[in-house]
């Protein structure tokens, strides 16, 4: 019999005001036991105020074979970017 | 095909960029990482054995909650590590029994005995000094999940080898009793310590590729030399003579020399007849076999809740 305990992912908010960030993972039999253990094997020394576990199996993620397809398109809208637009020097505040 | 991968791999490599779980990588690439990250997690756990060895006879509170925050940071390193090791297609559990049944190695340090609360402090200056001189360029190993957990161990070592060496120091200012415990101590981790960095370059054929792939930043010796050159330094400030007739400044090489290594007993202790080889993996395995009932019971609650959630929705 498979005695794995399931994979989860942790993600730490490791102050009001930002985002919660991916830190690594652990083993837990449910979500509950993922945030305990996350306290215990993440934040010894307050690297979190908020804590998000996410079963691994959950997790659906891009496959880097595709990078080209999903992202190179980005790179020729430069118009998307600021410095694209030519403006005087005198101009200020924009 | 292949070769055109492993081109764009070593490419990526030599741009310094990291590789992650989910991109291409050689096998051989694969599989020295998972060797090498699951002998340093299982060092980590090994490791907390020794050490656990002196906490409920530690001489104060003060030491006594500093060994446990320590030795519970071990268990953390241990876990990250176990954690990134997965991410290369290894399961937990496989990477336990390869621990038990002697597949997987870890570091021969935590072969010897720790006799006497001297020894905590020794640990904490050399081992983990040791420790640290190998895991920083491991910041910048070209595996991603690898080289961010170091990140994290990094962060939490220097309150480990600082706790280690105000033990001694305070040893060096005591009684002549302490202060012999304090050299005995010195002379019985020095050259384990020493060790730890592994085979010299020579008897090492792998590195050259693992600094090719950007595994390793520096060589066995390299580091080696590094660590002799800081600790030969720290050891005035406790008075201690390291153990080595042989030690002194090379103006030339601007290092010091040191003596040979005795890799006999090196190999020895790798191969399972160190001090304690037996015991360390004996009490890994009963601390195991212990907990089963724990696991098997915890997955089997959990198993039932869900069950009862699910016939809830259906009703
Ligand atoms: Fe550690
Ligand atoms: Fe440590």
């Amino acid at each position: 019999m498979d005695n794995n305990w399931p994979l989860w992912e942790v993600f730490i908010r490791s102050k009001s005001g930002l985002h919660h960030k991916h830190v690594g993972s652990l083993h837990a039999v449910d979500a509950e036991m993922a945030i305990q253990n996350a306290r215990d094997v993440y934040t010894r020394r307050s690297e979190g105020v908020s804590i998000w576990v996410v079963a691994s199996s959950n997790i659906t993620a891009s496959n880097p074979e595709n990078g080209e397809a999903l992202f190179d398109p980005a790179n020729d809208k430069v118009y998307r970017h600021p410095t694209f637009y030519n403006l005087p020097d005198e101009l200020k505040h924009i | 095909m292949e070769n055109n991968l492993e081109q764009a791999f070593q490419a990526k490599i030599d741009r310094e960029e990291k590789i992650e779980p989910k991109d291409w990588m050689p096998e051989a690439y694969r599989k020295t990482l998972i060797r090498q990250i699951s002998q340093h997690a299982h060092s980590e756990i090994v490791g907390m054995l020794p050490e656990g060895n002196w906490i409920t006879r530690a001489p104060s509170l003060r030491r006594k909650v500093a060994l446990m925050a320590k030795v519970q940071d071990e268990a953390g390193h241990g876990l990250y590590l176990y954690s990134a090791c997965e991410t290369l297609g290894i399961n937990r559990d496989t990477l336990y029994e390869q621990l038990h049944d002697g597949t997987a190695k870890y570091s021969s340090i935590f072969n010897y005995p720790t006799l006497t609360w001297a020894d905590i402090g020794a640990i904490g200056w050399l081992v983990d000094g040791a420790a640290i001189m190998n895991q920083v360029p491991l910041c910048r190993c070209s595996y991603g999940p690898y080289a961010r957990a170091m990140v994290r161990v990094c962060k939490e070592e220097s309150f480990h080898q600082r706790q280690g060496f105000e033990i001694l120091l305070t040893l060096s200012k005591g009684s002549d009793e302490q202060k012999n415990m304090l050299q005995d101590a010195v002379n019985r981790w020095w050259w384990p310590s020493v060790m730890m960095f592994g085979p010299s370059d020579k008897d090492s054929p792998h590195t050259a590729r693992s600094m090719n792939w950007k595994i390793k930043r520096f060589t066995n010796d390299e580091l080696r030399q590094k660590f002799v050159d800081v600790c030969y330094e720290q050891a005035k400030v406790l008075n201690v003579k390291l153990p080595d007739e042989d030690i002194k400044w090379n103006e030339e090489r601007g290092h010091y020399d040191f003596g040979a290594i005795d890799w006999d007993e090196f190999w020895q202790v790798v191969k399972g007849n160190g001090p304690c080889n037996k015991q360390r993996v004996a009490a890994r395995k009963k601390a195991w076999d212990d907990g089963a009932w724990v696991r098997e019971a915890a997955l089997a609650h959990s198993n039932k809740r869900s069950e009862r959630l699910k016939n809830k929705k259906v009703a």
